[in-house]
């Protein structure tokens, strides 16, 4: 069990021995070598475990929790610091209440509980470890070179890269600590790591706008933080004996006490999954170094926050609480992927696109039958791969040609072929048959019309399914338009970050290859282990999309067959005469230059009408659990 | 489970049935017109003489796309016809029309260019339809493989009045029939040039001609679906609709694309959940 111990310290090591180095060359070498290790660490955890099933360790719940309380302190008393600084009241109001509510369970129960199985580890875990193993790894050593040319570009920005690697390593020890504890306890300080994390990850730039968005990020953090200590309140208070606070020990009590800790938990989850009402914080985040959004849209933040209300499922299936909560990702999953329409900024359409698959993650999870767990775990595994590489690629794509708008990216594949290619793989992965969200998607129809309830979800998925068609096509078609005149401009791509892309690629493909295998020996006997029974996909679907990815990578082939014989002219202009370089003699004899710009639909998908109506919606939603959860309670 | 023969003999068949249907179709369409029209085999003559042509382009990608274009088209209608999974063939079929979109972009011209986005559009208006259908096909049968569903002795039709109706519907968007005709159109009155295949000639304007066909094929395969409990009425129905729909084609000016994505949303809600909601009620209640 060493391994665990290993994948939640050492990350942590890394970080303080990064924060003391000031040299690049060296902070180069150690970060390659801890991504490797780390990355190592995770691949032997997952040949260790991957058979055993469920395993409780037994590890001693002092001094750790005392190290944990005291460093909580001091992560409150410097957010309030900043709060005060910053005159963001209601961060300080947050972390006061949040503060007083640890304090009186930490001083009143917590002395007399020794709970014993601490960390655990289960498929599910595992999976959550490939995830910040892998893929968080690789974004830290895109990093490396990414935050160089970043600081060559902004000479404004104070270079604060040791902070910037410090607080990269502590989140993916805070995820992982997060994935492996089975102590409640132990879950609160993790997940308040991360919170701090992205608060100080989001701000990196110091300018006004980041500090805003960053005490965004904040504040909605904080307010899941405080449901989140109100369900370890109620559970202590249930029974001070502290037997319900180990995760494993509360799924399996039943719903009579799981319910309103699993409510609550699942509020803080779907605040730091940033669903609606909570979605502007994600959105907000952009404003951070590109490698920031593809941590936290990835593999960490946003994935603990399905990751908790995933396991939880369990207790929310039938109830109407559960419902609720699907229903919230239901209505976010539709909403976000109409205003992706909208937007232009390819980041901005990254962030909604991954609130929207949120949602669905959410929505499978809520009503959390077994066949829904099955396409919700499989979806944070198809995105949280598709989505780095697309981060990474929209912040390689963005230094080269200096914007991050989708309108400004036409004719990628003549400028940065290299780069356009992985990028439409990757936006392919994100919505086409036979690749990995598709899959999900498609496993998530068939679960939901058995499901109490699920034609609303059918039909969310049917008319959100075909949103997201015209958002991605529409950005691959611009990338892929072949404009007469382009110049390249990938050739000073890093080779560190041609290898993370390279490897993300890869894996965005081999996956969907795959997963039938990572489906039978992780996802279903997880499912099997809470549910007694699990879902997969027919054997012959799997053999037809097997057939259809070897067909789609064999087509590109075909270019071959038309080197010669192919006679290229210049496009219709409608006969005006035009030069080589699309510009054409407009009326008045005045040349003209063609530009074509996709549509945006603004007055149908307008971001600001649906996300008032997606605001109004959820928090109505939020507020009738609320409602009921009390009834509960009292 | 999977029908080989099927697959095999749509493929080789439904060019053929394609392009008579299309030959019958342009008949019609200029009797109503008051034309005398073009021989049956027309279709067949054109594309012959398509593929002789001389293979023009914008740029090299162009050819890919609609080879990929093509073959998807095909794949997915002979996963139909072998049986295979609805929702899969719906989800190819998709994958399909990506590629005709991504070829109109290719060519970075203004005409396919807006023909691509209007092409787009009408993949969103026609689809959740047709997931819908097939969503309703399994709660009657139980089951989303075309093999079951063809066998079952219920008759869906009674079952799934509405979901027919929308399907129609999107049935008329995706023959390319005026009134929705938006992305490119047969008839002379597409004022984008051709839209979404302005930049393809010779050999690649065969081929998408050629999808179309195979396209259609599996479409009338789908009505047959709704009436599979009894093949005589089925082949009646898909002809009473593809009679339906050259009517249509001929009686409606071309409406624009914000009339078309509410319309054929409004349908699909109105008329396939609203029926769907019902047999989900109703399988409550039995149950």
């Amino acid at each position: 069990m060493i391994e665990l111990p290993f994948l939640i310290i050492f990350p942590a090591i890394a970080a303080v021995l990064l924060l003391f180095i000031a040299n690049e060359t060296l902070r180069n070498a150690v970060v390659k070598i801890a991504a490797l290790l780390i990355g190592a660490g995770t691949i032997y955890a997952f040949f260790t475990y991957f058979q055993s099933g469920l395993q409780l360790f037994s590890v001693p719940f002092e001094p750790a929790s005392q190290i944990m309380f005291v460093l909580e302190l001091f992560i409150a008393l410097y957010i309030l610091y900043v709060g005060i600084q910053c005159r963001r009241y209601l961060a300080v109001l947050l972390i006061i209440i949040q503060s007083a509510l640890l304090i009186y369970v930490e001083s009143v129960f917590v002395m007399g509980i020794h709970p014993e199985f601490n960390l655990f580890i289960d498929q599910f875990s595992l999976i959550m470890a490939m995830i910040i193993g892998i893929i968080g790894t690789l974004i830290c050593v895109y990093a490396l070179r990414y935050m160089q040319t970043y600081h060559a570009h902004h000479p404004e920005i104070k270079d604060r890269r040791r902070l910037f690697f410090f607080m990269f390593f502590v989140f993916l020890s805070g995820m992982f600590g997060l994935i492996f504890s089975n102590n409640l306890l132990w879950v609160f300080f993790f997940w308040e790591i991360t919170t701090l994390c992205s608060f100080i990850l989001i701000g990196y730039s110091q300018t006004k706008e980041a500090t805003n968005n960053a005490f965004l990020a904040l504040e909605m953090n904080l307010l899941g933080g405080v449901a989140f200590a109100g369900a370890l309140l109620y559970l202590l208070y249930v029974d001070p004996s502290g037997q319900f606070l180990g995760i494993e020990q509360l799924l399996t009590s039943g719903y009579a006490i799981a319910l309103v800790p699993a409510v609550l938990i699942g509020f803080a989850g779907i605040t730091k999954a940033a669903l609606m009402p909570f979605s502007s914080w994600l959105v907000g985040a952009m404003v951070a170094p590109t490698p920031v959004s593809a941590l936290l849209h990835s593999s960490t933040m946003v994935k603990a926050g399905v990751y908790i209300i995933v396991r939880f499922a369990p207790v929310y299936t039938g109830t109407m609480e559960g419902l609720i909560i699907g229903l919230v990702g239901g209505f976010t999953f539709l909403l976000a992927s109409a205003i992706a329409i909208s937007q232009s900024n390819a980041k901005k359409v990254l962030a909604y696109s991954t609130i929207a698959n949120l949602g669905l993650i959410v929505a499978c999870a809520g009503v959390g039958t077994y066949k829904l767990v099955w396409a919700a775990i499989l979806l944070i595994i198809f995105h949280a791969i598709a989505k780095s590489l697309l981060f990474l690629c929209v912040g390689t794509v963005e230094h080269r040609i200096g914007s991050r708008d989708i309108e400004d990216m036409s004719g990628l594949i003549v400028r940065m072929p290299k780069i356009a290619v992985m990028m439409f793989i990757g936006i392919a992965g994100m919505f086409l048959a036979p690749f990995g969200m598709l899959i999900s998607k498609w496993a998530a129809i068939e679960a939901f019309i058995e499901a109490q309830f699920g034609l609303i979800f059918v039909a969310i998925l049917a008319f959100g399914g075909s949103i997201t068609v015209m958002f991605w096509s529409k950005w691959m078609g611009k990338i892929i338009s072949v404009i007469p005149s382009g110049e390249k401009v990938e050739d000073t791509v890093k080779k560190e970050k041609w290898f993370v892309l390279y490897l993300l690629t890869a894996l965005t493909v081999i996956v969907c290859l795959i997963f039938p295998l990572i489906s039978s020996t992780l996802i279903e006997p997880f499912v099997m282990s809470v549910y007694g029974q699990t879902a997969r996909l027919s054997q012959d679907n799997i053999v037809i999309m097997a057939m259809m990815i070897f067909l789609l990578m064999l087509m590109p082939f075909s270019l071959l067959l038309y080197r010669d014989g192919v006679k290229h002219v210049p496009a219709y202009m409608g006969g005006r005469p035009t030069t080589t370089d699309m510009r054409f003699q407009g009326s008045m004899g005045i040349t003209r230059e063609t530009e074509l710009s996709n549509y945006y639909f603004e007055e149908y998908f307008g971001e600001k009408r649906l996300l008032m109506a997606g605001t109004a919606l959820c928090f109505g939603l939020i507020l009738l659990a609320g409602v009921l959860l009390t009834g509960v309670v009292l | 489970m999977i029908s080989l023969t099927n697959a095999i003999l749509f493929l080789l068949l439904a060019p053929i049935i394609g392009g008579l249907v299309s030959g019958i179709d342009r008949k019609l369409t200029a009797r109503m017109q008051g034309r005398v029209g073009p021989p049956i085999f027309q279709p067949f003559y054109d594309v012959g003489k398509l593929l002789e042509k001389e293979n023009l382009v914008v740029t090299s990608s162009q050819n890919f796309y609609i080879l990929s274009y093509i073959v998807f088209i095909v794949v997915s209608g002979a996963l139909f016809f072998a049986g295979g999974d609805l929702l899969l063939v719906i989800f190819a079929f998709t994958l399909a029309h990506i590629f005709l979109v991504l070829g109109a972009y290719a060519s970075n011209s203004p005409y396919s260019f807006v023909g691509a986005e209007r092409e787009l559009i009408q993949i969103i208006a026609y689809e959740p339809m047709i997931i819908l259908s097939a969503v309703g096909m399994y709660m009657v049968t139980k089951s989303f493989f075309v093999n079951e569903i063809a066998a079952s002795e219920l008759p869906l039709i009674l079952y799934l009045p509405g979901v027919f109706i929308g399907f129609l519907m999107v049935f008329t968007i995706k023959l390319r029939k005026s009134p929705f005709d938006l992305s490119t159109s047969h008839h002379a009155h597409q004022e984008l040039v051709k839209g979404v295949t302005t930049e393809f000639t010779g050999p690649n304007l065969a081929r998408i001609e050629i999808a179309h066909w195979y396209e259609n094929v599996f479409l009338l395969g789908f009505v047959y679906l709704f009436f599979a409990f009894n093949p005589v009425i089925a082949i009646v129905a898909i002809i009473v609709a593809y009679l339906l729909e050259i009517l249509i084609d001929n009686t409606f000016s071309r409406v624009k694309w914000q009339l078309t994505l509410k319309s054929a949303w409004i349908v699909a809600g109105m008329m396939g959940l609203v029926n769907l909601g019902v047999l989900y009620y109703l399988a409550g209640v039995l149950i």
